[in-house]
């Protein structure tokens, strides 16, 4: 019987890459990661993963190790943060475009310099062309839930696609929560052992990432573009039925309060929970506020998202990260873009803040919804504003 | 492969764009890059073999008369064969084709 334990969430991550039956971790650590690979570390060593642990000696290394693994057809996990993400890049594409399922747990954290080990989401934003699935977690729960559906969403057959689940560092990775562990069996019901079909064997020789001249580049780009795509029906299902076995559900936008609401909230990974206190609040005082949190970020739910914003007069989007020089935060460019060609829909207001671990407190929170709303009737000279910063 | 690389679609790849037919580098045509083609003179030919065993591209082999001959599908015409040769058998000269 699963019972709800006290449990730091790296911990949990730990737990439940084990009870995933991980064959292969390979990681360097940082943080605000560490601790789940320290826990994986211990795992093995003592005898209760039954998994190859590979230290590296760069996240370069790591991912690269994890592309060798995942291409012998094992099950692959690494985790990594902030300047460990972006080590990795160049291997991240090449991990998406061989198709190999890795699944890796990005501790959100902010980049330097100045050197900051706490959390906001320019490391993702950087990475986030990679061509990866990426998953943003609410709460400890959620990234555990999330590491069972990543790899099985994964290794689909019509997927194979390295996926990414974004938890915040510290506000996430380091915090104690109540967390459900699934029984072993539940879990092996859930995720039955894989095989990569094009798996790497002397029997069968293969080439991965192989040469391919102009004439036959774009090909193989397209092919992979169309994938990512359609990877999100088997993500959706994949979640409807985690939520069947396991009574937890999952969908690519959540909406908290949204119905009827003027002004709708933007956020992504775990400030939502702060978020939604001041929507509760605002809603108790009766005005029209809800929230819209985006879970999948890769492949972006287009449908779900116009749908779930359509009816609102303002929207106000929360960024974590800066697009130095650009129209505002990346999530925000992004939903402006999504929303432009729509005959109906809401002002997009863009706010930067939470940058390098900076709290936004539910006072934050309120200040932010009604700068937006007085933005949104009377407008502002730029394109974005940053919460927060003293002048 | 059926289709030649130029007639393929996204949609006839393998995933990721594995290759799953082995050693099919040998279809690719690498002499389209030569600007310089060998050049021989096998009446000074000792047969040593050194041409065949420097050969970056491994494209020399014997021919019926046991001289060390290029397959011009594959020579690049890098000249290593005319540089290390002892006897000077070979003569890099332009590619006029």
């Amino acid at each position: 019987m699963a019972i709800k334990v006290g449990m730091e969430v790296s911990v949990a991550i730990g737990e439940a890459v084990k009870l995933a039956n991980a064959d292969v971790v390979a990681a360097y650590p940082i943080t605000p990661q560490t601790h789940i690979v320290e826990h994986l570390a211990e795992l093995v060593a003592d005898g209760e993963l039954d998994a190859a642990y590979i230290p590296v000696e760069s996240e370069h290394s790591a991912m690269s190790a994890c592309l060798g693994s995942a291409a012998a057809g094992a099950r692959t996990f690494t985790a990594t943060a902030g300047q460990g993400l972006e080590l990795m890049h160049e291997v991240l594409y090449i991990a998406s475009s061989m198709r190999l399922p890795v699944v890796m747990t990005v501790a959100n954290r902010a980049l330097s310099s100045p050197l900051s080990v706490w959390g906001d989401h320019s490391d993702v934003m950087a990475v986030r062309d990679t061509g990866w699935i990426q998953i943003f977690a609410e709460n400890g729960q959620e990234v555990v839930d999330n590491v069972f559906c990543a790899f099985r969403i994964g290794e689909d057959n019509k997927v194979l696609l390295p996926v990414m689940v974004h938890l915040d560092g510290f506000h996430l990775s380091h915090v104690i929560e109540p967390i459900v562990l699934p029984e072993q069996s539940a879990v092996d019901k859930f995720l039955p052992a894989h095989r990569y079909p094009l798996a790497l064997h002397p029997d069968k020789p293969v080439t991965m990432g192989d040469f391919a001249p102009p004439i036959i580049y774009p090909e193989a780009k397209w092919a992979q573009e169309v994938n990512l795509r359609a990877s999100k029906d088997v993500i959706r299902k994949t979640w409807k039925e985690f939520g069947k076995a396991f009574g937890r559900y999952y969908s690519p936008v959540e909406s908290y309060k949204s119905e009827e609401a003027k002004v709708l909230l933007l956020t992504m990974g775990s400030f939502s929970e702060t978020a939604m206190t001041v929507i509760d609040k605002l809603r108790g005082e009766g005005k029209k506020v809800g929230l819209i949190r985006l879970r999948l970020w890769r492949p972006f739910p287009f449908e779900e998202f116009r749908q779930a914003v359509k009816d609102a007069e303002t929207l106000i989007v929360v960024d974590r990260a800066l697009s130095f020089g650009g129209p505002g935060g990346p999530v925000c460019s992004e939903v402006r873009s999504v929303l432009y060609g729509e005959a109906k829909k809401p002002k997009v207001v863009s706010f930067v803040a939470g940058l390098g671990g900076r709290d936004i407190t539910p006072a934050g929170f309120e200040t932010i919804i009604n700068r937006g709303i007085q933005i949104a009737q009377k407008g502002s000279p730029n394109e974005f504003e940053i919460f927060g910063v003293r002048d | 492969m059926a289709k030649s690389e130029g007639e393929l679609t996204w949609r006839d790849l393998e995933i990721g764009a594995i290759v799953t037919e082995p050693g099919n580098a040998a279809q690719y045509k690498t002499g389209d890059w030569r600007s310089q083609r060998p050049n021989y003179d096998f009446t000074k030919c000792i047969k040593c073999a050194l041409c065949q065993i420097f050969c970056p591209e491994g494209c020399i082999h014997k021919n019926g008369d046991g001289y060390f001959e290029a397959d011009m599908f594959y020579c690049k015409g890098c000249g290593i064969c005319a540089r290390e040769c002892p006897t000077m058998v070979i003569n890099m000269v332009e590619e006029e084709e």
